[in-house]
């Protein structure tokens, strides 16, 4: 194996482990594709996202989630939202979260990026 | 094939098995609507179910959170209609197009019905942005965005549903959202179709 060969694979082990860098502009764009179900500020028929890096899974008060979401123990960073944004009906069987993923990992890391950004802006901090 | 796709029954067709075409049609006789070739295809969905698949069950969740969006766009459409901030002909639009999804609502809790699962009803409360809603071009912006967010959530659906009916089902509303967005771009002055994809 090549020197370069060998990078390469260090690289796609870095990269698989979610350590892309996402541009939170291009991630805006992206989470227009979640309105129909999700709003940053309030819950909908899904939960509300300001607050979600860090926050437990289906812990947000006042929503009503599946019982494998409930179950689902782990925190939400970008490595976890990673795999479930992939994902949503592989990685939590039973989640009400019928959408096929966001495929392409530059667009959840952009997406990520930006649901971490709006987390600090006005309309997160007012609630 | 080809001459099936042509076909205003080409739900029908496809849905259709000899044995089962005859309790199909008492169901549509009772439910004294018109349905729609979509409506159809959802609605044989019910033989999933029947074959003891538990992919239904999957197919259950996808179909309430679609219904769950469905109802709150009635209510938003409804918001927007009472905020006396739209004139006609945008007035008569918005009344359309919560018709439309009134439709979506009914048939896709009567499918969740043949499924077997129980359907989300409408929420007592939704929250929505009232404050940033001054005048008609607000009310269409907020309209477009959750038009443009209901493509999305069905084109996110169509490959998730084990039952490629189901599928064709969301698909066919995916193309009625789709309208209603553009022509609220329309309706706003922006391009009413801004790219040849939607994601
Ligand atoms: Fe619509």
């Amino acid at each position: 194996m090549s020197a370069a060969a060998v990078l390469a694979v260090v690289v796609g082990a870095a990269a698989a482990k979610g350590e892309l860098t996402g541009d939170p502009k291009a991630g805006e764009t992206i989470y227009a594709r979640c309105f129909a179900c999700h709003a940053l500020a309030y819950n909908r028929t899904g939960p509300k996202h300001c607050g979600l890096l860090g926050r437990r899974a289906g812990s947000v008060a006042g929503f009503e989630y599946s019982t494998a979401m409930k179950r689902a123990n782990w925190v939400w960073n970008q490595q976890t939202l990673d795999r479930f944004l992939a994902d949503p009906l592989k990685t939590v069987p039973g989640t009400t979260m019928g959408y096929a993923g966001v495929k392409d990992r530059q667009e959840r890391a952009d997406l990520i990026a930006y649901i971490e950004q709006a987390g600090r802006s006005e309309v997160c901090r007012a609630r | 094939m080809s001459s099936r796709m042509q076909s205003p029954d080409a739900s029908l067709s496809l849905a259709s098995d000899a044995p089962d075409l005859e309790t199909r049609r008492s169901f549509l006789g009772k439910s004294g609507l018109v349905l729609s070739g979509a409506a159809v295809a959802l609605l044989a969905g019910r033989d999933v179910l029947a074959k003891g698949n538990r992919s239904a069950g999957s197919d259950v969740n996808v179909l309430n959170s679609a219904l769950g969006a469905e109802l709150e766009a009635i209510a938003a459409y409804q918001v927007g209609a009472e905020s006396g901030l739209l004139q006609k002909p945008v007035l008569n639009l918005a009344v359309t197009f919560q018709g439309h999804h009134k439709e979506h609502a009914d048939v896709l809790a009567k499918t969740i019905i043949k499924l077997g699962g129980q359907p989300v009803s409408a929420k007592e409360k939704y929250t929505f942005p009232v404050e940033t809603l001054k005048t008609q071009s607000d009310v269409l912006r907020f309209a477009a965005m959750l038009e443009k967010g209901a493509v999305s959530a069905y084109l996110g659906a169509v490959p998730v549903f084990d039952n490629r009916d189901l599928a064709k089902a969301a698909a066919s509303i995916l193309g009625d959202e789709a309208m209603h967005w553009a022509i609220l771009r329309n309706a706003l002055g922006d391009a009413p179709v801004p790219a040849a994809f939607m994601s």
